[in-house]
């Protein structure tokens, strides 16, 4: 370093300091403490909590949002956003029942139509991919940003699932279809079964494909991504046709669950589900970050919330003002984290 | 002759709105050789590589590589193709691994399709051994000193084992050993018969390890040299297209009352440190890395809180607790990374100059803009910025440009003490001799100035004191006249100067 010839002095910089082991854990696992530090307080408060059927509750009731956060979840990573899927909810939800009502119901949606199961399964899923892909579309390629675009589909979707049924309910849904819903197989309910297992297929693909790491190079810094040879905008669309993909599903549960394909299912549950999303730690203000875990966590936060709240005869009011703060609390968490960083 | 060269690029135009940013260029490259590419920031030649490298498609023209004709439109036809790179901006993936951003693009992959997280750290851990970088393979990025990013990305354009790699600004963040590392990898390279197209504008380095120089000014191609035919004054010359005979413009002036009076201060990254700058004077502040320079002024100036101590102006204390008081109290503060706290980039130049400024400019409760255009004009003629119109997003002005119109902005607030924190970074030799120039201007009026900069040369040229500072601690303070590199060298390393 004492060499004379040196023209620029030497630019040395220590790595990391390491101090901060207890920050760095916080900062890591921290909604995870949050959320069993809430679920002790909640046992302490309500002798009812903890009790199975409960429980079982508490994760039914969150399992829709669920599923729907899974999605937008991966939108977020990579840089984006969906307001559409509360929407697509009602959507597919329809489309869903009015190709499984009950052969012997007076008035069907389409007279002398019988189609297997798997066909109202496939179509529910399908139409929320399509909307996803006509999300995904209008962001990759014509570069409206995502907030534009999917507030375009979020109003245009819900005209279209009330003019599909001119307004009104689809109802006697097949027992079948209603078992997707409202069944349990070993005592554990259906939309729960679906919600663990498309958690783990989302994990998987959102950490261990290709697919998943790209989602999260475009959303840490698309033009690195795009200089690493990714194509970028098509993988800008295929997250938002997964998430489409498990609102539409999300859909599909919904009715079944109220034995009804109604216009107006899902109102708000874009919200709910970014909600989720952010309190599990996926940033809105820096892309690439989040994860599968962190977002069903945020998810059983909320409805634990909800739950303790409703034990002790809280408010309904109150129950709104107590989620918002959660939500800016969540935030203010991530960016103290990302300053942190800086 | 023709078919040693690997790359023959030829006749290169390209056109952005309201810029003509390469007119009918070429570029020849050998096999096993290092090829530098010269000229000022604007002069086109990051506009070419990324020409090259698929980032932009050229109008016109061709590329002619390993004797095929290549039509590159995108990143990943060139990188098939065989062409690399490390670029200018460091663009790391930051909540990534090293391993993850090395490999982005082209994961192992498992049998049952899966990445292949074990594998790609296994390589990663191979190829940093291999190329001799102390860097774990599964530290986030956003955990890494600016100076291991810039050796990962260098790993990264290593790692495609390409034919010809382009290397824009490869050094400008790390260190003086790790250039040394940087040019035995460039060695083994060469002796593969890889090409290597070399942009930098430390002169020492493309004297050390180029074969061939070629360059660009104003978009159009000068000349292609052997290296060993240039020297120092000729390389640039051709690219300035004039003889800079006074880089520094250094004038003594005389130095007035004090301005500045620091005293015992304290705060996050320094120590206790006392200095003091008089009208007239130019005050150079050398360091290492992380030596707390940058954490003083920003401390000074108030954007970080600070304990102990007082501050003087005009030997009067002042209490300065956010950057509005210093900029009420006269000081201005050039920050160091002009995009990350400097620059609005997608504003024009002419909201850029006047941001800071914009209560001098109101009639009642209206932006004068008439007032503001008339200044920004004098400010763009004085400066020599090159723009097309003070409209022009700055985004597209070159460095050198943009760093020009964030030193206008401070002048319009007319401070007493204009406060630069490297404020030749990235710059080419044309602009720097400019903005030394407008430095000399400066003081010259009666006005003071606080250099920060890790350049020496720039350091002993333009300060007529010297403070050095530590890991925080202020180590020592040299005249201009007894200051040399070595004394300046050991005060920084923080060894005792009777050693």
């Amino acid at each position: 370093m004492a060499n004379p010839a040196v023209t620029t002095v030497n630019k040395v910089r220590s790595e990391q300091p390491g101090g901060h082991m207890l920050a760095s854990i916080f900062s890591k696992y921290g909604i995870f403490l949050i959320f069993a530090v809430m679920v002790v307080a909640a046992s302490l408060l309500s002798a009812a909590f903890l009790s199975t059927t409960n429980l079982i509750n508490v994760v039914r009731q969150m399992s829709v949002v669920g599923l729907i956060a899974l999605g937008v979840t991966g939108v977020i990573v990579s840089g984006g956003i969906d307001l559409s899927s509360g929407s697509v909810v009602g959507l597919t939800a329809v489309v869903a029942a009015s190709l499984a009502q009950d052969p012997d119901y007076a008035t069907p949606f389409y007279p002398g139509v019988h189609v297997p199961l798997i066909v109202a399964v496939l179509a529910a899923c399908a139409v929320g991919a399509l909307v996803g892909l006509i999300n995904g579309s209008l962001v990759a390629k014509t570069r409206i940003p995502p907030f534009i675009a999917t507030l375009g589909t979020f109003t245009a979707i819900r005209g279209l699932a009330l003019l599909y049924t001119g307004g009104r309910p689809i109802s006697d849904l097949t027992d079948a279809y209603n078992f997707i819903g409202q069944g349990d197989v070993l005592g554990i309910p259906v939309p729960i079964i679906i919600l663990v297992i498309m958690a783990v297929v989302t994990h998987i693909l959102y950490a261990h494909t290709k697919f998943g790491k790209y989602i999260y190079a475009i959303g840490g810094n698309e033009q690195a991504a795009r200089v690493s040879g990714i194509d970028a905008s098509r993988f800008k669309m295929l997250i938002y046709v997964y998430a489409g993909f498990l609102a539409g599903l999300a859909g599909l549960v919904v009715s079944s669950r109220i034995g009804s394909g109604q216009p107006g299912l899902g109102v708000g549950y874009e919200l709910d589900a970014i909600a989720a999303a952010v309190i599990g730690g996926t940033s809105l203000s820096a892309g690439g970050i989040g994860t599968v875990a962190g977002t069903i966590v945020g998810a059983l936060i909320i409805g634990v919330l909800n739950n303790i709240l409703d034990l002790t005869n809280v408010s309904a009011y109150w129950q709104q003002i107590i989620k918002g703060c959660i939500i800016v609390g969540a935030v203010i968490l991530d960016q103290l984290k990302q300053r942190g960083r800086r | 002759m023709e078919d040693e060269h690997i790359l023959s690029m030829e006749s290169i135009s390209k056109q952005f709105p309201g810029v003509r940013a390469l007119s009918d260029v070429e570029l020849r490259a050998r096999k096993g050789t290092v090829h530098a590419l010269m000229g000022e920031n604007g002069a086109g030649k990051s506009t070419l590589m990324k020409c090259l490298i698929g980032i932009y498609t050229p109008d016109s023209g061709t590329i002619t590589f390993k004797g095929e004709r290549l039509n590159i439109t995108n990143t990943h036809y060139a990188l098939s193709k065989g062409i690399s790179m490390i670029h200018q901006e460091l663009s790391p993936i930051p909540q990534m691994t090293v391993a993850e951003n090395i490999y982005l693009g082209r994961e192992p992959m498992t049998w049952y399709g899966l990445v292949d997280m074990r594998k790609m750290n296994r390589m990663a851990t191979e190829l940093l051994e291999r190329l001799q970088i102390k860097i774990k393979p599964t530290a986030k990025m956003c955990d890494l000193s600016i100076a291991n990013v810039q050796l990962a990305e260098i790993a990264k354009a290593v790692s495609y084992n390409s034919d010809l790699i382009i290397m824009d600004e490869p050094t400008s963040a790390i260190t003086e050993a790790e250039v040394e590392g940087l040019f035995n990898i460039i060695r083994s390279l060469k002796a593969q018969g890889v090409a290597i197209i070399y942009i930098s504008h430390k002169m020492d380095e493309i004297f050390k390890i180029t074969d061939e120089v070629t360059v660009f000014r104003d978009g159009r191609y000068i000349s292609t040299d052997a290296t060993a035919n240039l020297t120092d004054g000729k390389l640039i010359e051709k690219m300035v297209g004039r003889t800079l005979t006074d880089m520094f413009h250094k004038e003594t002036t005389d130095m007035g009352s004090v301005f500045l009076d620091v005293q015992n201060l304290s705060g996050k990254g320094f120590r206790n440190v006392s200095f003091q700058v008089k009208r007239g004077e130019i005050l150079g502040v050398a360091g290492l890395m992380g030596a707390g320079r940058t954490e003083l002024m920003e401390g000074v100036f108030g954007v970080t809180r600070t304990h102990g101590g007082s501050i003087k102006i005009n030997g009067k204390e002042v209490s300065i607790k956010q950057p509005a008081d210093a900029i009420r109290n006269g000081m201005a503060l050039l920050t160091e990374d002009r995009k990350l706290t400097g620059l609005y980039l997608n504003a024009s130049v002419r909201e850029n100059m006047f941001i800071a400024n914009i209560n001098r400019y109101m009639l009642g409760p209206f932006v004068n803009f008439g007032r503001i255009l008339k200044d920004c004009e004098k400010m763009r003629g004085l400066m020599r910025i090159k723009t097309p119109s003070l409209m022009e997003i700055i985004r597209n002005l070159s460095g050198g440009n943009q760093q020009k119109v964030l030193i206008a902005r401070w002048l319009l607030t007319e401070p007493d003490l204009l406060i630069l924190d490297e404020p030749t970074r990235g710059i080419d030799v044309g602009a720097k001799s400019e903005i030394y120039r407008l430095m000399t201007e400066f003081v010259r009026s009666g006005k003071a100035i606080i250099m920060i900069s890790s350049e020496l040369p720039e350091v002993l040229g333009m300060s007529d004191r010297i403070m050095v500072m530590h890991t925080g601690d202020k180590t020592g303070e040299l005249s201009r006249a007894e200051a040399t590199q070595e004394k300046i060298l050991q005060m920084a390393t923080g060894m005792s100067l009777a050693a």
